[in-house]
């Protein structure tokens, strides 16, 4: 214990450095805007940005980039509540209360109780996540290649158990990007691999940046472009210091329903499936479900709107926990920063704390301060963001366009890479709109090569015995609960299918 | 075009993707199975996940024949007609501009991209559009070029011996 609160110490001390806490304040500051922004997300600004980040150290871009991830939490709720349009899929359920409160004139009451319910939930689970994250790293330093593989396994299936997507689509997804993960050479034989039409440039892999940035950049602006066309009713905003204690002092309303949400926004922000998208909605039914007044729920409670921004901020931080201990993202944002550390040299996983303890120190320390720059700008700069949200999609979405290939030309240097982008990004526009997950992909061409490589390891050591898998206690574990969870839709499947057929004919 | 046939012709396409690759591992001559004394061949993990994912696409299409998905029962048009031009002059001005990158460099590509999507999709006034093409090419120039020293592409010969003077010229009096 006591050695948790010296390494928090440092790691703290290491957050207000001064290039350091820049980078939290410039986080935060991109991630509330990005938020805010319909259309673009934590995981669009992390792969959009990730490329700009070589300009600093690796602990420095990781804080930035998780600043970014936190920012993008709360900005959410604002577009959620004065506009009526989520401004991420993570803030979908801050419209349920938020649009209502809006309408009724109290929208700077909801943007407050969003932004104190996104600290509260950040810091109830950045606490948790310091409670945690060493004995479980500790615990994950026993783990060999089995170990490994079952994990990514469990975490693969959790998309099909959980996800809630259509399953042969989702499976789909998974193989292509585990797939597209092995282009290029084998890293144990040395063999080119699935090099299409001879192209000399597939030799060195497609980079996972690539296949991020085209489905979140590309393809996802493709995708607002698309379904967010018309004007949209921004509902006007007045903050004062006298309305904002008067609002701050309806916390007790929902300090219950808060800190249940941060609790479980957390836990559920483990599961690579699940993330914060699901945690929002799950607290939100929950917070309605132990309300003494559920009714009023849908039409303007404050509750409402706290319960799922706790969650989701929770959520982004609980994400983080499993690719920090196990390197297993535990969302398609992680998944990218999993990506980037890897880029900077950093294997993430258990050894990560015994090796860069300052990397991960830092990093943990820095989300106790980016919550409270968080809180204080998004307070503070509520009417700036409502302004913001003004700004017409012709301005945004070009120069997005525009980042996105210059990001991918600056981490590749090749224009190969800037057209593989493109069409990936087409194909990824294409496949979502016919219901295919995206997510799964970018989590699987990330995982690929350490999968592939736990996998074989564990084949080789075995001689070619799969069991090796089912003998091991922990691996076990995990292989029989990514098994429950794939079996787990289709069981469910046939049993509604039997409950229609006893029914006869309709 | 509508939803459903969208979705069976993509349930095709990929199927198609899926046993090209398969064949791809084969033709490269990869191991799909164990190598004795070696392990598991290099061929292993493309082939039989590709043999997945047509297995997966083939029960997409099974799914498709047995209406089970709700896209093969939407007979809505796939790409919303309102919102098809936006999209389709987007996607086009972007490929334009990635072809541009090629001919005439980053800088000049970048700036054009933005001027003809503010100016004549957004209807922005001359001045602002101006005022951010500038702003754009500057930034990306400092950011990329500069601080991260990178050798953004330059286009044909005679536009990237132009470009030496700006570069000289920072190399000179701003390091």
């Amino acid at each position: 214990m006591l050695d948790i609160a010296t390494l928090l110490g440092a790691g703290l001390l290491q957050a207000f450095e001064p290039l350091n806490l820049m980078m939290i304040f410039i986080g935060c500051l991109a991630g509330l805007f990005i938020g805010a922004m319909p259309g673009l997300g934590s995981v669009n600004g992390v792969a959009i940005l990730l490329p700009v980040t070589f300009l600093v150290p690796p602990t420095a871009a990781i804080i930035f980039l998780a600043a970014l991830y936190y920012g993008a939490m709360y900005g959410g709720a604002v577009s959620s509540i004065t506009l009526g349009i989520p401004g991420a899929s993570t803030a979908v359920a801050t419209v349920f209360d938020g649009r209502p409160m809006a309408q009724q004139g109290k929208a700077d009451q909801a943007l407050t109780a969003a932004a104190v319910a996104s600290f509260i939930g950040g810091t109830i689970s950045v606490i948790l996540f310091t409670l945690f994250a060493p004995p479980l790293a500790v615990f994950a330093l026993k783990f060999g290649p089995q170990e490994e593989f079952a994990l990514m396994v469990l975490a693969f299936a959790t998309f099909i158990g959980l996800g809630g997507d259509d399953i042969p689509k989702t499976i789909f997804s998974i193989l292509l990007g585990l797939v597209m993960a092995a282009v290029g050479f084998d890293i144990i034989s040395g063999q080119p691999r699935l090099i299409f039409f001879d192209f000399v440039e597939l030799q060195r892999g497609i980079g996972f940046l690539v296949l991020a940035i085209g489905i979140y950049g590309i393809g996802e602006m493709l995708w607002t472009l698309e379904n967010s066309r018309g004007k949209v009713r921004i509902h006007a905003v007045s903050t004062t210091w006298k309305s904002f204690k008067k609002n701050l002092s309806h916390i007790r309303e929902y300090l219950p329903t808060t800190a249940l949400g941060s609790a479980l926004g957390f836990f559920v922000g483990t599961l690579p499936a699940a993330g914060a998208t699901p945690a929002s909605l799950m607290s939100y039914g929950l917070a309605k479900t132990f309300a003494k007044d559920p009714d009023s729920f849908g039409k303007g409670n404050v509750s409402g709107v706290a319960a799922p921004e706790a969650a989701n901020n929770a959520a982004s931080t609980g994400s983080m926990l499993p690719m920090i201990t196990l390197g297993i993202p535990g969302s398609p944002t992680t998944a990218i920063l999993l990506g980037g550390m890897i880029i900077w040299g950093l294997r993430p996983g258990p050894l990560l704390f015994t090796d860069r303890p300052d990397f991960v120190w830092g990093l943990i320390g820095s989300m106790y301060v980016a919550n409270f720059v968080t809180v204080a700008l998004n307070l503070a700069l509520i009417p700036l963001f409502v302004r913001v949200l003004a700004m017409p999609f012709t301005i945004l979405t070009p120069i997005i366009f525009i980042l996105c290939f210059v990001g991918v030309f600056a981490t590749t240097d090749r224009m190969f890479d800037v057209w593989l982008m493109l069409i990936l990004g087409l194909g990824g526009y294409l496949m979502r709109k016919l219901n295919y997950p995206v997510a799964p992909a970018v989590l699987a061409i990330v995982l690929g090569p350490l999968a592939e490589q736990s996998l074989r390891q564990s084949l080789i050591s075995s001689r070619g015995d799969v069991m090796t898998f089912f003998e091991r206690p922990i691996s076990l574990t995990c292989m029989l609960l990514a098994l429950a969870l794939m079996i787990y839709p289709i069981w469910l499947g046939i049993r509604r299918r039997r409950a229609g057929a006893a029914r006869g004919p309709e | 075009m509508s939803t459903r046939s969208a979705e069976l012709l993509m349930a095709a396409g990929l199927l198609l993707l899926s046993l090209g690759l398969m064949w791809t591992v084969l033709a490269d001559e990869l191991h799909i199975g164990w190598v004795e004394g070696r392990g598991p061949g290099a061929g292993v993990w493309p082939f039989w996940l590709s043999a997945g994912m047509a297995l997966a696409s083939l029960w997409t299409l099974v799914r498709w024949f047995r209406g089970a998905t709700p896209e093969s029962r939407n007979k809505a048009p796939y790409i919303d007609g309102q919102s098809l031009g936006l999209v389709l002059i987007s996607f086009v001005a972007l490929t334009v501009m990635l072809v541009l990158v090629h001919i005439v460099g980053t800088y000049i590509a970048t700036a054009l991209f933005l001027g003809f999507y503010m100016r004549f999709i957004g209807k922005h006034s001359w001045r602002t559009t101006v005022n951010t093409c500038i702003g754009m090419v500057l930034l990306i120039y400092f950011l990329f070029e500069w601080q991260l020293t990178k050798y953004l592409p330059k286009g044909a010969t005679m536009f990237e011996d132009g470009f030496l003077w700006i570069d000289n010229f920072r190399w000179q009096y701003l390091m």
